[in-house]
């Protein structure tokens, strides 16, 4: 009894060193910086209560649930029966097909779902005077997490270095950096760091060190993370990629227009 | 009976954001694999502490620090005092990631697997120290990310020269970093820009580029984050190379 009470009150005080920053930061710049009296103390404090509260029954149950569903997901999918018959010892990539269709109805269901990405997605559609569509902007993202676990998974079951995979990545975004429509450059940016939501990443996380604990000859230290960094990539692309389309959709649309109506394109011209 | 309606108003975020996972999880375990999961129990348990824990924690958010922070981040941008504009965008990012729950569970992760291949030793000091250094080491990195990222606003400096710049530095340092703190540090950009770091430091942003004349709040607001997701990159790299 009293070894449980000592473990809960381990929990309390290591949730409350994580919050603790939060609170001074906020309160500090407030009272001696702003000079401005804290509005609604109460309201306040109960806020941090919950908080507190919260994150302790929300790690336990990402360590309990999502962290070793991904694990469990990661054991099954590369089960002997589930690979079908392998011929020789080797690895042969196409036997794990149903690991990457996993991987991309994962990355796929829960951005779409992500309630973060929902509000940029609407403040982007405010922000920008409905140029950027709210429904478009999320499909975008959550296609590019889908391709990106996807990829990652396909990373750790042929075992090649991660960097060369990323910094390919990166080469794509920098080369559409510079023909995306400015105003999308931004947004594109933010979208990969906004899509890994807290129930994902241990999720996707479990699954990177269950696929590289259950392959032979990967090591989970060096192969098992990852996962979520082809996840933060891969929107980054389909982002701009979608502001291309639809930017060149919008001037078909127009020229066509203007094909078959002479007169406004004289106008356009004047 | 107003009482049960605000319960559930309350749960209905966590539980679908929840529901997509549990969904194709489902499917899998039906249709595809056709085999039930282990400790079915546990994990029912830990489904619904996950949904409780978090309708708890982002209702706290809203009801205490957010509406706080969002307050002080337009007041800071309206002073014109730069020295504490910078001071409170870097204690912003550092703050707020340290009590990032994803960084958290994946920190301990990352202990527990260093530990197991021999990289550290495997006592329970030595992992906590590990992950309380990789978290310590990522909401540094946040915070210098936000400063920038504030620094940029001000200036107008062009975002995507800053952030290629940015990843050619990343390149750089990976060539030195060991193996094993690569696939870490490349994700933990992607792990630190969550569920309280990106309300916050979005509203900072959006807020600092609503203020300033000849800025504009999507190109400029946005963009703070990108920063955050970086910046991680290379400083768990440097972690890994210093210890």
């Amino acid at each position: 009894m009293t070894s449980f009470l000592l473990g809960v009150l381990e929990v309390v005080a290591a949730t409350l060193r994580d919050v603790l920053p939060i609170a001074l930061v906020l309160t500090t710049f407030q009272l001696f910086v702003l000079r401005r009296p804290l509005p609604s103390p109460r309201r306040l404090l109960a806020g941090f209560a919950l908080v507190l509260a919260g994150l302790m029954l929300f790690l336990i149950g990402l360590e309990q649930a999502i962290f070793p569903m991904g694990r469990t997901m990661a054991a099954q999918l590369t089960a002997p029966e589930m690979l079908g018959a392998q011929a020789g010892d080797g690895i042969d990539p196409a036997a794990y097909a149903w690991v990457y269709v996993f991987a991309f109805a994962v990355g796929f269901s829960t951005t779409l779902a992500e309630p973060s990405l929902i509000a940029v997605a609407l403040k982007a559609r405010e922000l920008s005077a409905g140029a950027i569509d709210a429904w478009g902007l999320r499909i975008a993202v959550a296609l590019g997490v889908a391709i990106g676990i996807s990829l990652g998974a396909f990373r750790i079951v042929i075992g090649a270095p991660i960097h060369y995979f990323i910094m390919a990545g990166y080469v794509v975004v920098v080369v559409q950096t510079f023909f995306a429509p400015k105003l999308i450059v931004p947004l594109a940016y933010d979208s990969g760091g906004v899509t890994t939501s807290t129930v994902t990443v241990p999720l996707v996380a479990g699954l990177g060190l269950g696929l590289a604990e259950a392959i032979p000859g990967r090591s989970p230290l060096i192969d098992g993370f990852g996962l979520i960094a082809f996840a933060s990539l891969f929107p980054m692309i389909t982002v701009m990629a979608y502001a291309q389309i639809s930017e060149w959709r919008a001037a078909r649309s127009q020229s066509a227009a203007a094909a078959a109506d002479p007169a406004t394109s004289e106008e356009d011209r004047a | 009976m107003a009482w049960l309606r605000s319960v559930l108003r309350l749960l209905s975020g966590s539980i679908r954001d929840l529901a997509s996972v549990v969904v194709v999880i489902a499917f899998f375990q039906l249709l595809v694999l056709r085999q039930p999961l282990p400790e079915p129990g546990s994990i029912l348990v830990g489904l619904v502490l996950v949904v409780l824990g978090l309708a708890l924690f982002v209702r706290g958010l809203d009801l205490g620090p957010f509406p706080l922070g969002e307050s002080m981040a337009h007041a800071f941008a309206r002073r014109g005092s730069l020295g504490w504009l910078l001071a409170f965008a870097f204690s912003l990012g550092f703050a707020t990631t340290a009590a990032e729950p994803a960084l958290i569970l994946i920190a301990a992760e990352a202990g527990e697997v260093a530990a197991q291949a021999g990289s550290i030793a495997d006592t329970e000091a030595a992992r906590d120290r590990y992950a309380l250094g990789l978290r310590l080491t990522v909401a540094l990195a946040v915070g210098v990310a936000i400063v920038v990222g504030v620094w940029r606003i001000l200036t107008g400096w062009p975002i995507h020269l800053m952030i290629a710049g940015g990843y050619v530095l990343v390149v750089i340092v990976t060539a030195f970093a060991p193996d094993e703190i690569i696939g870490i540090a490349y994700d933990s950009g992607g792990i630190t820009t969550s569920t309280i770091t990106v309300p916050l430091v979005t509203a900072l942003g959006v807020g600092l580029a609503s203020s300033i004349e000849g800025r504009n709040p999507v190109s400029d607001g946005f963009g703070l984050i990108a920063f955050a997701s970086l910046t991680p990159m290379l400083f768990v790299m440097l972690y890994g190379i210093l210890t």
